[in-house]
């Protein structure tokens, strides 16, 4: 197995950089920034850091206030609270007045697992993709977690990103860049489209030579901007193939997976298999056992891949 | 004229008394054009807006987005109305866009739409979030203040105003503010609490006690100011003890308002009922000659 890092490390790494890239660059937290990795920002630039307090809301319309002052905030607390908690917030202040908010939703997925459902962000891609004018970015691993922060800094509007906690496999090096609203196609098949995003990703990486074994080959497609999303490459891969399948350590229905259809329905009508949580919370548990109670590993891929073309 | 040099005249040559009664019939009568929105807060408002718009905030109004203006967040949104009157008297607008309130198309959307009226800073209208807003605002100021160069002339900094509904402090995320903007000492930061005593179910007091306000505003660790919210001169007393305040560079401030509902339209006055009511042709009749004939 290949290095393994968590992406929150990512980053932590990249609010560094953009700091160091833009003097306009500041980060706030809510009492999470040791978890994150966030109070490293705050040690090298201390006057461009805020710590509110376990206040989710407040840390938002601050963001919202520092960028109507031209600042360039990054607000980061678990995905579940950035999203949740303080969804009115982003809504209403931050995308309806198209501030230049960043907002990190960290420990996304079951990769908080022993913290149980409560902890756990499901529903954060669907809540923030609905958004107006929310660019939402789903990294796969640690170095591309960083290339996210450094595209949202420089991009001008709010942008949700959101990561994970666990050590992952690094499937980018060091220095790869993010553009928003474009994919990145890992490999290339005929049978099948996979689409995946975050931990996905190296689960769907390690499918392909169980797929090839049973003389399938598949498209993979890491969809690390769900929205914007790439979709000509998406299109373009689902007319070749015919047939689509999405993973997401996310609920199955307004995720990715939901963002996947919603595209293919109007644009290449063909069968989309979404493969996530099925619509229940999460439970305690190690993230891996968390996820392979939902079938989200790379021999879940496999399986429903073939199942899919089975039908076909 | 260096741009710093601009400020709002404290004097501004006009009768301020006079004006207030413009503006409160501004809003009747936006409001019954429009044929919703909400006088009771509005009304209560009056006074505040004035004080600020022409005595208070460094502004130009032909140049809204001026780097060096004071900023200006209306955290209660519903009460745009006044604020609107209050713009367009100062010269952001032509005034006869007032008759604009709430139809397709219009500049002045039922609650405030910064990206459609240049001038207004921030979108608003779910309640409890103008304050964070303000003190992220003048935190940023503060940042960006302290990084001018050296030998640049400091001058009084820009400052951040922030007007809040009474019933509103009622969201716990106002309280969050607070904590943050005493915490970080942000001290170009003021508060206003329109304390008109009155939210859309009934009395505050009755549907979620407030008091004791000033001392809960203290508690939080702000400079709490109370003053009569319909005296002019004793608004612009509170507001230049503020600015006192502000240069002592101790922490933030609140001026707590003491208004009527609906003030100046004998039935609104104090009545729930006009929290967010459109007055009928007959009521707009008698609002209109009350205020006019209430006139010193």
């Amino acid at each position: 197995m290949g290095r393994m890092r968590p992406t929150r490390e990512g980053y932590s790494e990249g609010l560094l950089a953009a700091g160091w890239e833009s003097p306009l660059v500041v980060v706030l937290d809510a009492d999470l920034a040791s978890s994150i990795g966030s109070e490293g920002f705050g040690q090298v630039f201390p006057d461009r850091y805020f710590n509110v307090g376990i206040s989710e809301q407040d840390m938002i319309g601050e963001a919202a206030g520092l960028a109507l002052a031209g600042l360039i905030p990054f607000a980061s607390t678990y995905g579940v609270f950035a999203a949740g908690r303080a969804w009115d917030q982003i809504r209403t202040t931050v995308c309806h007045n198209n501030l230049n908010v960043k907002i990190g939703g960290a420990h996304g997925g079951v990769s908080v697992g022993p913290d149980g459902a409560t902890h756990q962000a499901l529903e954060d891609l669907a809540i923030m993709r609905v958004l107006p004018g929310m660019s939402v970015l789903f990294p796969a691993d640690a170095s591309q977690t960083k290339a996210c922060v450094l595209a949202a800094s420089r991009h001008q509007g709010p942008v949700y990103i959101r990561f994970g906690r666990n050590p992952v496999p690094e499937i980018y090096p060091e220095g790869c860049s993010v553009e928003i609203g474009k994919a990145d196609l890992l490999s290339e098949g005929r049978h099948l489209t996979i689409v995946a995003g975050g931990v996905m990703v190296s689960e769907a990486l390690d499918a392909l030579p169980l797929l090839v074994s049973r003389g399938m080959t598949a498209d993979l497609i890491n969809m690390v901007s769900v929205k914007p999303m790439d979709e000509d490459m998406l299109v373009s891969s689902a007319k070749k193939t015919g047939h689509v399948l999405v993973a997401e350590d996310h609920q199955d229905s307004g995720g990715l997976g939901g963002a996947v259809c919603e595209l293919l329905c109007s644009r290449c009508p063909v069968p989309v298999e979404r493969m996530g949580v099925p619509g229940v919370f999460g439970q305690s548990g190690s993230p891996e056992e968390v996820r392979e109670s939902f079938d989200l590993t790379a021999s879940g891929i496999s399986r429903m891949a073939r199942k899919m073309l089975e039908r076909s | 004229m260096g741009s710093g040099m601009v400020s709002a005249p404290r004097d501004p040559g006009i009768d301020l008394r006079r004006l207030c009664v413009t503006v409160r019939q501004d809003i009747v009568t936006m409001i019954h054009n429009a044929g919703s929105g909400h006088p009771g807060g509005s009304l209560s408002a009056v006074e505040i807006l004035v004080e600020l718009f022409f005595r208070q905030l460094r502004l130009d109004p032909s140049k809204p987005g001026w780097p060096e203006r004071d900023v200006f967040i209306l955290s209660k949104g519903h009460a745009c109305p006044v604020l609107y009157s209050v713009m367009a008297r100062r010269g952001y607008f032509p005034v006869r866009e007032l008759g604009t309130l709430r139809k397709m198309g219009s500049r002045l959307q039922g609650h405030p739409d910064a990206a459609k009226l240049p001038g207004l800073e921030v979108s608003a209208g779910s309640l409890g979030h103008g304050l964070s807003i303000a003190c992220g605002f003048a935190l940023g100021i503060r940042l960006l203040e302290a990084r001018a160069p050296e030998g640049q002339p400091a001058g009084e900094g820009r400052r951040v105003f922030c007007l809040l509904g009474d019933g509103e402090l009622q969201e716990g995320s106002v309280w969050e503010a607070a904590m943050t903007a005493a915490h970080g000492r942000v001290s170009n930061l003021v508060a206003v609490v329109d304390r008109n005593m009155v939210q859309l179910d009934g009395p505050t007091e009755q549907v979620m006690a407030l008091e004791p306000l000033e001392s809960k505003w203290a508690a939080f660790g702000w400079h709490v100011v109370p003053v009569d919210g319909h005296d002019l001169d004793a608004l612009h007393g509170a507001f230049e003890e503020c600015r006192s305040w502000s240069l002592s560079a101790s922490g933030p401030s609140v001026v707590i308002a003491r208004t009527v509902k609906g003030k100046g339209v004998s039935f609104m006055e104090g009545r729930s009922a006009w929290h967010g009511k459109c007055p009928d042709d007959e009521s707009y009749g008698r609002a209109m000659s009350e205020l006019e004939s209430g006139e010193d």
